[in-house]
């Protein structure tokens, strides 16, 4: 039997397990919604702005680690989900985009809504492809998610003519696929690993540093078990948290820009650094020069062979997997007969103690202004540290990362590479949709928020019940704390003028909104909000303008130079 | 430093925007860039020439090789090879200065295809550097036009790249 591209296309999706798409229909994907109206296996999620629905599949995936996937017309459609597709390849989400194309006849005639989608997304994609063959199609579609899933995952955009999804042929998904051109490493090499082991067992002054490759993998149990094995202290960048539980005594906290002092000394003075899954990249090692003036070995594990040694010379390489390698390097030192140099351990635990007595994320808890911190701080306490916490960019980001101690992986989501302010709310959407029991919230700022507030009507649609933390400084704070420290406290358009009455404004699309002035307040409102089960709740905290993120590793600055709060 | 790569990528549309794309997009240079289909119709053969610090080459070779259309990567300049460029150049001949062309081609190995009352057509085989030597041997002005293809390699011995 023969079926039409659109048929084709769902049919794939069925293929591959897929529930639940987000997107927004329009002219040149009209066949394949009629298709997706035809039947009811696959879920069709109506999103307010493709920039949604490129984030909600993001965070779909992120927290359910499936492929997420979207949908989005020719020309706007398209354009419009760039940079949540650009948020995705950032920080190695599998997705899979299907956009509309103007027909086949029409293309390079500056047809209407016609843009070069696999042009325009080239750079910011792990591969796309133009399908000209309805014949193709389904083929099309299989190397897609077995791209977007595989190796270092990332989005995959299927650009998909009009009429291909009106022609047909017949229908054939192929099982499995092999690709000449595409066979990433998986198992890491037993020479390499077995030079890793006795690194690590010769240490003096050993560190694990993880990074989003960690639950890219589902690694979180083998390096819960590695680190159990070697007695070492461990480190996260951004993307990793949760990989390893942020409450063990090992873990020291996030490094980098806004990481701990106690993480920032150690990364700098270790002599073995185990870097798992991470990639060494900006935030985190500010300044590769003043890095390499303490000399130190580094073993690195990553997937991606382009990640090693790209900013950071490193010693001992091991491609592939990093479940699979960490698992392969915790037999290997169950094994030997050697163990961790027990004396040189502890002098080095003693030296990360004093480190840590700086108490570096220390604020004024009897602030008569909320303090932002206080706010994550209460709502890791209301929610047990056990809620997918999403969340946009700025300094809120930076206190969940710093004060909410992720236990498990895939709860924290955030735009860790590109940075995308308006992440939060679609990503929370998304995070819900994969796990409809689990406790959702959106931790963001006044200024990120109004990015994609549309969405909120795509929430009352389908009912979310996601609890939305505003830390409401009125400011950009990001923005203004780098004004102050580097531009002279000139605050250049960094002042959020003409603000909503955000209680309101979530009311009118059908939700509950609060707005929260005093500290003691805090925990009530908290309390109260996640009582609501079934209501998305807008928290409204109106917290200290002033308020700055501390640590902090100024630019291009070396990651033990850092700016604490007392020396302002 | 010089290197010249090889990669061996699938013959699909936008292969090509991929590799000049990554180029562009990560600041590698590229002095030449030459792509044909090979003997596998399903196949094209590019070689770059490019410059950089070994940091950087290697950087290069490996975003090439997570191009998904990339099947090979090579970097010919690790060892013996052949390199060859192909140069049409346009020259005015008149007067004494014909005989002059005329020798200087045939000291270069290279063919008159071409001729005119005025000109002459040469064309010439080898090392960017003999087409540059070739260039800087004969008069400046006498110059009308030159076409060149950019280097092509290959590995010296038994060494071969396939799929
Ligand atoms: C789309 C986008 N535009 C601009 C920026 C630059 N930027 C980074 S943080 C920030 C301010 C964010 O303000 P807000 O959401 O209120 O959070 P706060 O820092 O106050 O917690 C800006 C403008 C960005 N990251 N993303």
């Amino acid at each position: 039997m023969e079926l039409t591209g659109a048929e084709i296309l769902i049919r794939c999706l069925q293929e591959e397990g897929v529930d639940c798409v987000f997107g927004y229909p329009g002219g040149a994907v009209l066949f394949i919604y009629d298709a997706l109206f035809k039947q009811d296996k696959v879920k069709h999620v109506l999103v307010r702005h493709e920039q949604g629905a490129a984030h909600a599949a993001d965070g779909y995936s992120r927290a359910s680690n499936k492929t997420g996937v979207c949908l989005v017309t020719s020309g706007p459609g398209v354009t419009n989900a760039v940079t949540g597709i650009a948020t995705a390849y950032m920080d190695s989400i599998p997705m899979v985009i299907i956009s509309g194309q103007v027909p086949t006849h029409a293309i390079g005639q500056d047809a209407f809504q016609e843009v070069d989608a696999v042009g325009i997304t080239r750079p910011c994609v792990k591969h796309n492809i133009l399908v000209k063959d309805v014949r193709d199609l389904a083929l099309a579609m299989k190397k897609a998610f077995h791209i977007a899933r595989s190796g270092r995952p990332g989005p995959v955009l299927v650009d998909v003519p009009k009429d291909v999804t009106a022609a047909s042929c017949k229908f054939e998904y192929p099982d499995s696929i092999s690709m000449r051109s595409y066979n990433p490493v998986l198992k890491g090499h037993p020479g390499q690993i077995k030079k890793a082991a006795q690194l690590l067992l010769d240490a003096k002054r050993p560190m694990i540093y993880t990074g989003g490759g960690v639950i890219l993998s589902d690694a979180a149990a083998e390096l819960a078990g590695l680190v159990k094995v070697l007695g070492f202290p461990c480190t996260s960048t951004l993307m990793g948290l949760g990989g390893f539980p942020g409450t063990d005594a090992h873990f020291l906290g996030m490094l980098g820009m806004h990481g701990t002092f106690e993480a920032n000394m150690a990364m700098q003075h270790c002599d073995v650094l185990l870097a798992v899954g991470a990639r060494f990249d900006d935030r985190v090692i500010g300044n590769p020069r003043h890095f390499g003036e303490v000399q130190r070995k580094i073993v690195h594990i990553d997937i991606d062979p382009s990640s090693i040694s790209k900013r950071v010379k490193v010693d001992v390489p091991i491609v592939g997997n990093v479940r699979e390698v960490i698992d392969d390097l915790v037999k290997l030192l169950q094994a030997s007969r050697e163990k961790p140099d027990a004396k040189a351990l502890k002098a080095w635990w003693a030296q990360i103690e004093l480190w840590k007595g700086k108490d570096c994320l220390r604020y004024d808890r009897a602030s008569k202004i909320i303090k932002p911190q206080f706010v994550v701080e209460k709502l890791y306490e209301v929610t047990k540290g056990d809620a997918i916490v999403t969340s946009d960019v700025g300094q809120h980001q930076m206190w969940v990362a710093q004060f909410y101690k992720f236990d498990k992986p895939r709860r924290w989501i955030n735009s860790g590479g590109l940075g995308t302010m308006g992440f939060g709310l679609p990503a929370a959407m998304g995070a819900q949709f994969a796990n409809p029991k689990a406790s959702v919230t959106c931790v963001t700022g006044e200024a990120s928020f109004q990015m994609c507030l549309q969405e909120l009507s795509t929430c009352k649609q389908y009912r979310l019940p996601i609890k939305i933390v505003c830390l409401n400084n009125r400011y950009m704070g990001m923005v203004r704390q780098w004004q102050q420290f580097f531009h002279g406290n000139r605050y250049s358009e960094s002042y959020m003028d003409a603000l909503p009455d955000f209680s309101k404004l979530v009311d009118s699309y059908g939700h509950v909104g609060m707005r929260i002035e005093n500290p003691a307040d805090v925990e009530p409102a908290l309390k109260e909000a996640f009582k609501r089960r079934d209501e998305l709740v807008f928290l409204d905290f109106i917290t200290d303008q002033s308020e700055n993120v501390f640590p902090m590793v100024p630019g291009g600055k070396g990651i033990s130079e850092m700016i604490l709060a007392e020396e302002l | 430093m010089r290197h010249i790569i090889s990669i061996l990528l699938e013959n699909e549309s936008g292969a090509l925007s991929r590799v000049a794309g990554l180029f562009s997009a990560r600041g590698y240079n590229i002095e030449s860039l030459t792509v044909a289909p090979t003997e596998d119709p399903s196949l094209s053969r590019m070689t770059i020439v490019t410059t950089g610090s070994d940091d950087v080459i290697e950087q290069i070779t490996k975003q090439l090789n997570k191009l998904i259309d990339v099947v090979k990567v090579v970097d010919l300049s690790e060892s013996a090879h052949i390199e060859r460029e192909l140069m049409l150049i346009k020259v005015r001949a008149i007067g004494k200065d014909r005989d002059e062309m005329k020798r200087m081609t045939d000291i270069f190995r290279g063919r008159i295809l071409d001729v005119t009352e005025h000109t002459y057509t040469i064309e010439l085989t080898g090392t960017g550097s003999k087409l540059d030597a070739f260039i800087q041997a004969i008069d400046r002005s006498a110059i009308l036009e030159t076409v060149r293809t950019g280097a092509s390699g290959i590995s010296r011995g038994e060494r071969v790249l396939r799929a």
